[in-house]
Protein backbone atom coordinates (compact mmCIF):
# COMPACT_ATOMS: atom_id res chain seq x y z
CA UNK A 1 0.00 0.00 0.00
CA UNK A 2 1.64 3.37 -0.92
CA UNK A 3 1.05 5.94 1.19
CA UNK A 4 -0.91 8.30 -1.01
CA UNK A 5 -3.78 5.38 -0.30
CA UNK A 6 -3.44 5.37 3.74
CA UNK A 7 -3.99 8.72 3.49
CA UNK A 8 -7.49 8.12 2.38
CA UNK A 9 -8.42 5.39 4.48
CA UNK A 10 -10.05 5.33 7.68
CA UNK A 11 -11.81 2.24 9.66
CA UNK A 12 -14.94 1.14 8.40
CA UNK A 13 -16.01 -0.83 12.00
CA UNK A 14 -19.76 0.09 11.95
CA UNK A 15 -20.24 2.74 15.01
CA UNK A 16 -16.70 4.00 14.72
CA UNK A 17 -17.73 7.69 13.28
CA UNK A 18 -15.38 9.59 15.29
CA UNK A 19 -13.72 11.18 12.67
CA UNK A 20 -11.12 12.66 14.99
CA UNK A 21 -10.19 8.99 16.28
CA UNK A 22 -11.19 6.89 12.92
CA UNK A 23 -8.30 8.84 10.92
CA UNK A 24 -5.66 8.11 9.80
CA UNK A 25 -5.01 5.35 10.70
CA UNK A 26 -1.57 4.28 12.69
CA UNK A 27 0.85 2.78 10.79
CA UNK A 28 2.58 -0.02 13.46
CA UNK A 29 5.92 -2.11 13.30
CA UNK A 30 6.11 -1.41 9.58
CA UNK A 31 8.34 -2.68 7.08
CA UNK A 32 8.85 -0.11 3.86
CA UNK A 33 9.59 -0.56 0.82
CA UNK A 34 10.77 2.28 -2.00
CA UNK A 35 9.26 1.12 -5.37
CA UNK A 36 9.84 3.21 -8.42
CA UNK A 37 7.78 5.09 -10.36
CA UNK A 38 7.01 7.17 -13.16
CA UNK A 39 6.58 10.97 -12.08
CA UNK A 40 3.47 12.76 -12.83
CA UNK A 41 3.46 16.11 -11.37
CA UNK A 42 -0.31 16.24 -12.78
CA UNK A 43 -1.68 13.41 -10.99
CA UNK A 44 0.10 15.29 -7.81
CA UNK A 45 -1.48 18.20 -8.64
CA UNK A 46 -4.67 17.04 -9.21
CA UNK A 47 -4.53 14.93 -6.19
CA UNK A 48 -2.77 17.30 -3.72
CA UNK A 49 -6.44 18.81 -2.64
CA UNK A 50 -7.81 15.67 -1.50
CA UNK A 51 -4.57 15.18 0.88
CA UNK A 52 -5.30 15.44 4.47
CA UNK A 53 -1.76 17.45 5.04
CA UNK A 54 -1.60 16.88 9.14
CA UNK A 55 -2.30 13.54 8.80
CA UNK A 56 0.34 12.78 6.17
CA UNK A 57 2.58 14.95 7.89
CA UNK A 58 2.34 12.58 11.10
CA UNK A 59 2.22 9.59 9.22
CA UNK A 60 5.52 9.94 7.42
CA UNK A 61 7.13 11.16 10.87
CA UNK A 62 6.37 8.46 12.27
CA UNK A 63 7.82 6.24 9.80
CA UNK A 64 11.04 8.44 9.51
CA UNK A 65 10.01 10.32 6.73
CA UNK A 66 10.81 13.94 7.92
CA UNK A 67 11.13 15.96 4.79
CA UNK A 68 7.61 17.01 4.35
CA UNK A 69 6.60 21.03 5.34
CA UNK A 70 4.45 21.43 8.31
CA UNK A 71 2.59 23.91 7.01
CA UNK A 72 0.24 22.93 3.72
CA UNK A 73 2.08 24.29 1.22
CA UNK A 74 0.59 26.85 -1.71
CA UNK A 75 0.95 26.51 -5.32
CA UNK A 76 2.63 23.11 -5.61
CA UNK A 77 2.66 23.05 -9.42
CA UNK A 78 5.34 25.45 -9.12
CA UNK A 79 7.92 24.14 -6.63
CA UNK A 80 9.56 21.26 -8.33
CA UNK A 81 11.93 20.64 -5.21
CA UNK A 82 8.38 19.65 -3.06
CA UNK A 83 6.74 18.01 -6.34
CA UNK A 84 10.11 15.18 -6.08
CA UNK A 85 9.44 14.71 -1.95
CA UNK A 86 5.74 14.47 -2.83
CA UNK A 87 6.33 11.97 -5.27
CA UNK A 88 8.49 9.85 -3.47
CA UNK A 89 6.72 10.13 -0.26
CA UNK A 90 2.72 9.52 -1.64
CA UNK A 91 3.71 7.66 -4.82
CA UNK A 92 6.75 5.32 -4.36
CA UNK A 93 6.53 4.50 -0.49
CA UNK A 94 5.22 1.46 0.18
CA UNK A 95 3.87 -0.06 3.51
CA UNK A 96 5.12 -4.02 2.96
CA UNK A 97 4.41 -5.72 6.31
CA UNK A 98 3.10 -4.21 9.83
CA UNK A 99 -0.17 -3.31 11.01
CA UNK A 100 -2.88 -0.21 11.10
CA UNK A 101 -4.42 0.72 14.29
CA UNK A 102 -7.65 2.30 14.70
CA UNK A 103 -7.31 4.98 17.70
CA UNK A 104 -11.20 4.94 17.82
CA UNK A 105 -12.05 1.66 18.40
CA UNK A 106 -8.68 -0.17 18.51
CA UNK A 107 -9.06 -2.35 15.53
CA UNK A 108 -5.81 -3.97 14.01
CA UNK A 109 -5.55 -4.04 10.57
CA UNK A 110 -2.55 -6.15 9.53
CA UNK A 111 -0.42 -5.61 6.71
CA UNK A 112 1.07 -9.04 5.21
CA UNK A 113 3.07 -8.76 1.47
CA UNK A 114 1.81 -4.97 0.91
CA UNK A 115 -1.63 -6.25 1.18
CA UNK A 116 -3.83 -4.82 4.33
CA UNK A 117 -6.26 -6.98 5.85
CA UNK A 118 -9.60 -5.14 6.14
CA UNK A 119 -12.23 -7.78 6.86
CA UNK A 120 -13.68 -7.28 10.08
CA UNK A 121 -15.23 -9.78 12.84
CA UNK A 122 -19.31 -10.16 13.12
CA UNK A 123 -19.81 -7.56 15.52
CA UNK A 124 -17.93 -4.71 13.68
CA UNK A 125 -20.40 -4.81 10.47
CA UNK B 1 -25.19 -22.04 -16.64
CA UNK B 2 -23.98 -23.12 -13.09
CA UNK B 3 -23.63 -20.14 -10.77
CA UNK B 4 -19.96 -20.57 -8.82
CA UNK B 5 -21.84 -18.16 -6.21
CA UNK B 6 -24.02 -21.25 -5.43
CA UNK B 7 -21.55 -23.50 -5.01
CA UNK B 8 -19.47 -21.73 -1.96
CA UNK B 9 -18.86 -18.27 -0.31
CA UNK B 10 -16.10 -16.54 -2.74
CA UNK B 11 -13.15 -16.73 -0.43
CA UNK B 12 -13.70 -20.65 -0.84
CA UNK B 13 -14.28 -20.50 -4.24
CA UNK B 14 -11.76 -18.72 -5.48
CA UNK B 15 -8.85 -20.86 -3.25
CA UNK B 16 -5.70 -21.49 -4.54
CA UNK B 17 -6.35 -23.89 -7.69
CA UNK B 18 -9.75 -22.02 -9.20
CA UNK B 19 -7.74 -18.80 -8.58
CA UNK B 20 -4.59 -20.12 -10.61
CA UNK B 21 -7.04 -22.17 -13.19
CA UNK B 22 -9.42 -18.71 -13.51
CA UNK B 23 -5.80 -16.25 -14.17
CA UNK B 24 -4.25 -19.14 -16.64
CA UNK B 25 -7.21 -18.94 -18.72
CA UNK B 26 -6.71 -16.93 -22.19
CA UNK B 27 -10.23 -16.86 -22.69
CA UNK B 28 -10.99 -15.89 -19.23
CA UNK B 29 -8.78 -13.35 -19.78
CA UNK B 30 -9.54 -11.87 -22.88
CA UNK B 31 -13.21 -11.42 -21.95
CA UNK B 32 -12.15 -9.36 -18.85
CA UNK B 33 -10.15 -7.25 -20.73
CA UNK B 34 -12.77 -6.18 -23.04
CA UNK B 35 -15.62 -5.99 -20.36
CA UNK B 36 -13.01 -4.11 -17.96
CA UNK B 37 -12.24 -2.15 -21.29
CA UNK B 38 -16.18 -1.39 -21.57
CA UNK B 39 -16.99 -0.62 -18.27
CA UNK B 40 -13.42 2.14 -18.27
CA UNK B 41 -15.21 3.37 -21.57
CA UNK B 42 -18.67 3.68 -19.35
CA UNK B 43 -16.97 6.00 -17.01
CA UNK B 44 -16.23 8.78 -19.25
CA UNK B 45 -13.45 10.44 -17.68
CA UNK B 46 -11.63 13.06 -19.18
CA UNK B 47 -9.09 12.03 -21.62
CA UNK B 48 -5.24 12.27 -21.20
CA UNK B 49 -5.41 12.35 -17.37
CA UNK B 50 -4.30 9.98 -15.02
CA UNK B 51 -7.03 9.85 -12.35
CA UNK B 52 -7.66 7.56 -9.16
CA UNK B 53 -9.74 4.55 -9.79
CA UNK B 54 -11.45 1.70 -7.84
CA UNK B 55 -11.59 -1.84 -8.80
CA UNK B 56 -14.19 -3.78 -7.03
CA UNK B 57 -13.38 -7.21 -6.56
CA UNK B 58 -10.51 -7.22 -8.39
CA UNK B 59 -9.64 -10.68 -8.32
CA UNK B 60 -6.10 -11.44 -9.74
CA UNK B 61 -5.77 -8.07 -11.42
CA UNK B 62 -7.21 -8.98 -15.05
CA UNK B 63 -9.65 -5.61 -14.39
CA UNK B 64 -6.69 -3.74 -12.87
CA UNK B 65 -4.03 -4.32 -15.70
CA UNK B 66 -6.51 -2.37 -18.40
CA UNK B 67 -7.01 0.44 -15.99
CA UNK B 68 -3.40 0.24 -15.22
CA UNK B 69 -2.88 0.46 -19.31
CA UNK B 70 -4.75 3.78 -19.67
CA UNK B 71 -2.56 5.41 -17.41
CA UNK B 72 -4.85 5.55 -14.37
CA UNK B 73 -3.76 4.95 -10.74
CA UNK B 74 -6.14 2.43 -8.77
CA UNK B 75 -6.81 0.51 -5.45
CA UNK B 76 -8.06 -2.85 -5.98
CA UNK B 77 -10.17 -4.53 -3.11
CA UNK B 78 -11.11 -8.61 -2.69
CA UNK B 79 -11.95 -10.89 -0.46
CA UNK B 80 -9.77 -13.91 -1.86
CA UNK B 81 -6.54 -14.00 -0.55
CA UNK B 82 -5.70 -16.50 -3.58
CA UNK B 83 -6.66 -14.23 -6.03
CA UNK B 84 -5.04 -11.18 -4.58
CA UNK B 85 -1.66 -13.27 -4.13
CA UNK B 86 -1.13 -13.78 -7.90
CA UNK B 87 -2.74 -9.97 -8.61
CA UNK B 88 0.42 -9.23 -5.76
CA UNK B 89 3.07 -11.32 -8.19
CA UNK B 90 1.98 -9.54 -10.99
CA UNK B 91 3.81 -6.54 -9.51
CA UNK B 92 0.95 -4.29 -10.83
CA UNK B 93 1.21 -0.52 -9.70
CA UNK B 94 -1.81 -0.73 -7.62
CA UNK B 95 -2.84 -1.26 -4.39
CA UNK B 96 -4.70 -4.11 -3.04
CA UNK B 97 -7.07 -4.76 0.40
CA UNK B 98 -7.77 -8.08 1.47
CA UNK B 99 -11.73 -6.68 1.95
CA UNK B 100 -14.97 -7.64 1.79
CA UNK B 101 -17.17 -5.45 -0.01
CA UNK B 102 -20.07 -6.22 1.93
CA UNK B 103 -18.39 -5.14 5.27
CA UNK B 104 -18.50 -1.16 3.85
CA UNK B 105 -15.59 0.87 2.49
CA UNK B 106 -13.41 2.68 4.44
CA UNK B 107 -12.34 5.71 2.04
CA UNK B 108 -12.45 9.29 3.12
CA UNK B 109 -15.22 11.36 1.25
CA UNK B 110 -14.45 12.03 -2.74
CA UNK B 111 -11.51 9.83 -2.62
CA UNK B 112 -12.06 8.40 -6.11
CA UNK B 113 -12.66 9.70 -9.53
CA UNK B 114 -14.28 6.37 -10.61
CA UNK B 115 -14.94 2.77 -9.83
CA UNK B 116 -15.20 -0.14 -11.26
CA UNK B 117 -16.19 -3.88 -11.07
CA UNK B 118 -16.28 -6.46 -13.40
CA UNK B 119 -18.09 -9.83 -12.83
CA UNK B 120 -18.50 -9.48 -9.03
CA UNK B 121 -21.58 -8.09 -7.88
CA UNK B 122 -24.04 -10.92 -8.24
CA UNK B 123 -21.71 -12.08 -5.83
CA UNK B 124 -23.21 -9.78 -3.10
CA UNK B 125 -26.62 -10.97 -3.57
CA UNK B 126 -25.64 -14.59 -2.40
CA UNK B 127 -26.65 -15.35 1.43
CA UNK B 128 -23.68 -17.69 1.49
CA UNK B 129 -23.37 -17.67 5.27
CA UNK B 130 -25.76 -16.94 7.90
CA UNK B 131 -24.72 -13.65 9.37
CA UNK B 132 -24.61 -12.52 5.19
CA UNK B 133 -28.07 -10.56 4.92
CA UNK B 134 -27.66 -9.42 1.50
CA UNK B 135 -29.90 -6.36 1.44
CA UNK B 136 -27.98 -4.92 4.62
CA UNK B 137 -24.78 -5.85 2.57
CA UNK B 138 -25.84 -4.50 -0.65
CA UNK B 139 -26.96 -1.34 1.31
CA UNK B 140 -23.44 -0.89 3.51
CA UNK B 141 -21.46 -1.08 0.49
CA UNK B 142 -23.55 1.25 -1.84
CA UNK B 143 -23.62 3.99 1.06
CA UNK B 144 -19.98 3.94 1.90
CA UNK B 145 -19.04 3.75 -1.69
CA UNK B 146 -21.19 6.38 -2.58
CA UNK B 147 -19.39 8.74 0.03
CA UNK B 148 -15.97 7.42 -1.57
CA UNK B 149 -16.82 8.98 -4.81
CA UNK B 150 -15.80 12.52 -5.89
CA UNK B 151 -19.90 14.30 -6.82
CA UNK B 152 -20.24 13.86 -10.62
CA UNK B 153 -18.28 10.22 -10.54
CA UNK B 154 -19.51 7.25 -11.80
CA UNK B 155 -19.38 3.55 -10.40
CA UNK B 156 -19.83 1.29 -13.44
CA UNK B 157 -20.09 -2.54 -12.53
CA UNK B 158 -20.37 -5.30 -15.28
CA UNK B 159 -22.14 -8.37 -13.69
CA UNK B 160 -24.11 -11.17 -14.36
CA UNK B 161 -27.83 -10.80 -12.26
CA UNK B 162 -29.96 -14.34 -11.86
CA UNK B 163 -32.89 -13.04 -12.10
CA UNK B 164 -35.11 -9.92 -12.27
CA UNK B 165 -35.77 -9.45 -9.01
CA UNK B 166 -32.10 -9.05 -7.91
CA UNK B 167 -31.48 -6.59 -10.63
CA UNK B 168 -34.54 -4.89 -9.06
CA UNK B 169 -33.09 -5.46 -5.45
CA UNK B 170 -29.37 -3.89 -6.72
CA UNK B 171 -30.40 -0.58 -8.96
CA UNK B 172 -33.55 0.08 -5.75
CA UNK B 173 -30.96 -0.35 -3.19
CA UNK B 174 -28.13 2.07 -5.04
CA UNK B 175 -30.80 4.68 -5.47
CA UNK B 176 -31.73 4.65 -1.88
CA UNK B 177 -28.30 5.45 -1.16
CA UNK B 178 -28.37 8.18 -3.46
CA UNK B 179 -26.89 6.93 -7.00
CA UNK B 180 -28.58 7.53 -9.92
CA UNK B 181 -28.33 5.90 -13.69
CA UNK B 182 -29.26 2.27 -14.89
CA UNK B 183 -28.57 -0.58 -16.81
CA UNK B 184 -26.84 -0.43 -20.54
CA UNK B 185 -27.24 -3.61 -22.21
CA UNK B 186 -24.83 -4.33 -24.98
CA UNK B 187 -26.02 -6.77 -27.56
CA UNK B 188 -29.02 -7.85 -26.18
CA UNK B 189 -30.65 -9.94 -28.68
CA UNK B 190 -27.30 -12.14 -28.76
CA UNK B 191 -26.90 -15.02 -26.41
CA UNK B 192 -23.60 -15.08 -26.44
CA UNK B 193 -22.02 -10.91 -26.30
CA UNK B 194 -25.04 -9.91 -23.93
CA UNK B 195 -23.69 -8.07 -21.46
CA UNK B 196 -25.16 -5.77 -18.55
CA UNK B 197 -23.30 -2.77 -17.06
CA UNK B 198 -24.72 -1.21 -14.16
CA UNK B 199 -24.01 2.92 -14.51
CA UNK B 200 -24.08 4.69 -11.52
CA UNK B 201 -23.94 8.26 -10.61
CA UNK B 202 -22.83 10.14 -7.67
CA UNK B 203 -24.33 13.31 -8.04
CA UNK B 204 -23.51 15.65 -10.54
CA UNK B 205 -19.98 17.48 -10.03
CA UNK B 206 -20.18 21.01 -8.38
CA UNK B 207 -21.39 23.69 -10.86
CA UNK B 208 -22.34 21.15 -13.65
CA UNK B 209 -26.29 21.71 -13.88
CA UNK B 210 -27.55 19.28 -15.85
CA UNK B 211 -28.03 16.01 -14.44
CA UNK B 212 -26.46 12.57 -15.98
CA UNK B 213 -27.31 10.76 -19.19
CA UNK B 214 -27.15 7.14 -19.70
CA UNK B 215 -24.25 6.00 -22.02
CA UNK B 216 -25.50 4.70 -25.16
CA UNK B 217 -25.35 0.72 -25.44
CA UNK B 218 -23.55 -1.33 -28.14
CA UNK B 219 -25.54 -3.24 -30.69
CA UNK B 220 -28.88 -2.13 -30.63
CA UNK B 221 -32.10 -0.09 -31.75
CA UNK B 222 -34.60 0.17 -29.32
CA UNK B 223 -34.99 1.74 -26.03
CA UNK B 224 -37.42 1.86 -23.22
CA UNK B 225 -38.15 2.87 -19.85
CA UNK B 226 -37.36 1.15 -16.55
CA UNK B 227 -38.90 1.48 -13.58
CA UNK B 228 -37.93 3.76 -10.54
CA UNK B 229 -37.11 6.25 -12.99
CA UNK B 230 -34.17 4.04 -13.62
CA UNK B 231 -33.54 3.85 -18.05
CA UNK B 232 -32.28 0.99 -19.47
CA UNK B 233 -30.50 0.92 -22.75
CA UNK B 234 -29.99 -1.54 -25.36
CA UNK B 235 -28.70 -1.96 -28.71
CA UNK B 236 -28.97 -4.53 -31.86
CA UNK B 237 -25.98 -6.32 -32.56
CA UNK B 238 -27.16 -6.97 -35.81
CA UNK B 239 -27.40 -3.80 -37.45
CA UNK B 240 -25.04 -2.53 -39.64
CA UNK B 241 -22.41 -0.03 -39.00
CA UNK B 242 -23.06 0.50 -35.25
CA UNK B 243 -21.00 -3.15 -35.12
CA UNK B 244 -18.38 -1.66 -32.99
CA UNK B 245 -15.17 -3.85 -32.04
CA UNK B 246 -14.57 -3.07 -28.06
CA UNK B 247 -12.24 -0.34 -27.47
CA UNK B 248 -9.54 -2.80 -26.69
CA UNK B 249 -10.20 -6.07 -28.17
CA UNK B 250 -7.90 -8.66 -27.64
CA UNK B 251 -6.16 -8.42 -30.84
CA UNK B 252 -5.68 -4.40 -30.10
CA UNK B 253 -4.14 -5.25 -26.46
CA UNK B 254 -1.93 -8.08 -28.09
CA UNK B 255 -0.90 -5.73 -30.77
CA UNK B 256 0.12 -2.89 -28.16
CA UNK B 257 1.73 -5.21 -26.27
CA UNK B 258 3.68 -6.58 -29.08
CA UNK B 259 4.53 -2.99 -30.31
CA UNK B 260 5.45 -1.88 -26.77
CA UNK B 261 7.56 -5.19 -27.05
CA UNK B 262 9.37 -4.18 -29.85
CA UNK B 263 9.25 -0.16 -29.49
CA UNK B 264 11.44 -1.37 -25.78
CA UNK B 265 10.98 1.94 -24.37
CA UNK B 266 7.42 1.12 -22.30
CA UNK B 267 6.70 -1.39 -19.39
CA UNK B 268 4.75 -4.26 -20.66
CA UNK B 269 2.19 -5.70 -18.27
CA UNK B 270 1.89 -9.63 -18.00
CA UNK B 271 5.25 -10.46 -17.90
CA UNK B 272 5.69 -8.01 -14.95
CA UNK B 273 5.06 -4.60 -15.97
CA UNK B 274 8.11 -3.12 -13.85
CA UNK B 275 10.48 -6.23 -14.46
CA UNK B 276 13.06 -3.58 -13.48
CA UNK B 277 11.67 -1.69 -11.27
CA UNK B 278 13.85 -0.66 -8.44
CA UNK B 279 12.90 -1.98 -5.16
CA UNK B 280 14.41 -1.03 -1.93
CA UNK B 281 13.19 -2.04 1.46
CA UNK B 282 13.64 0.19 4.48
CA UNK B 283 13.05 -0.86 8.09
C1 LIG C 1 -15.08 -13.48 -11.63
S1 LIG C 1 -13.92 -12.80 -10.50
C2 LIG C 1 -13.53 -11.24 -11.29
C3 LIG C 1 -12.18 -10.69 -10.93
C4 LIG C 1 -11.72 -9.49 -11.74
N1 LIG C 1 -12.60 -8.35 -11.57
C5 LIG C 1 -11.61 -9.87 -13.20
O1 LIG C 1 -12.29 -9.25 -14.01
O2 LIG C 1 -10.86 -10.77 -13.52
C6 LIG C 1 -14.94 -12.33 -9.14
C7 LIG C 1 -14.17 -11.76 -7.96
O3 LIG C 1 -15.07 -11.18 -7.03
C8 LIG C 1 -14.55 -11.37 -5.74
N2 LIG C 1 -15.61 -11.20 -4.74
C9 LIG C 1 -16.75 -11.89 -4.62
N3 LIG C 1 -17.46 -11.45 -3.55
C10 LIG C 1 -16.74 -10.46 -2.99
C11 LIG C 1 -16.93 -9.64 -1.83
N4 LIG C 1 -18.00 -9.77 -1.05
N5 LIG C 1 -15.98 -8.71 -1.53
C12 LIG C 1 -14.87 -8.60 -2.31
N6 LIG C 1 -14.65 -9.34 -3.41
C13 LIG C 1 -15.56 -10.28 -3.74
C14 LIG C 1 -14.00 -12.78 -5.81
O4 LIG C 1 -13.09 -13.07 -4.78
C15 LIG C 1 -13.37 -12.81 -7.21
O5 LIG C 1 -12.02 -12.47 -7.18
ZN1 LIG D 1 -12.25 2.10 14.33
Amino acid sequence: MRLITHNMLKCHVRGCDDSSKNFPLEIQDAQLEQIEAEKNDAFLVRMFPRLEWNALVSTAKNLSINNLPEKIPENIEEDQALLEILHTVLLETNVKEGRMVCRGCGHIYAIKNSVPNMLLAEHEI
Amino acid sequence: MSRPEHLAPPEIFYNEDEAKKYTTSTRIATIQAEMSARALELLALPENESMYILDIGCGSGLSGEIIEEEGHYWVGLDISDSMLDLAVEKDLEADLFLQDIGHGLGFRPGTFDGAISVSVLQWLCNADKKINRPLYRLQRFFSTLYSALRRGARAVFQFYPENDDQVQMILSTAMKCGFTGGLVIDFPNSKKAKKQYLCLFAGSAPGSARSQKLPAAQGIDGEFSAPNSLRTTTRNPKKKGQNRTPVKSKDWILQKKELNRSRGDKPVPHDSRYTGRKRKTKF
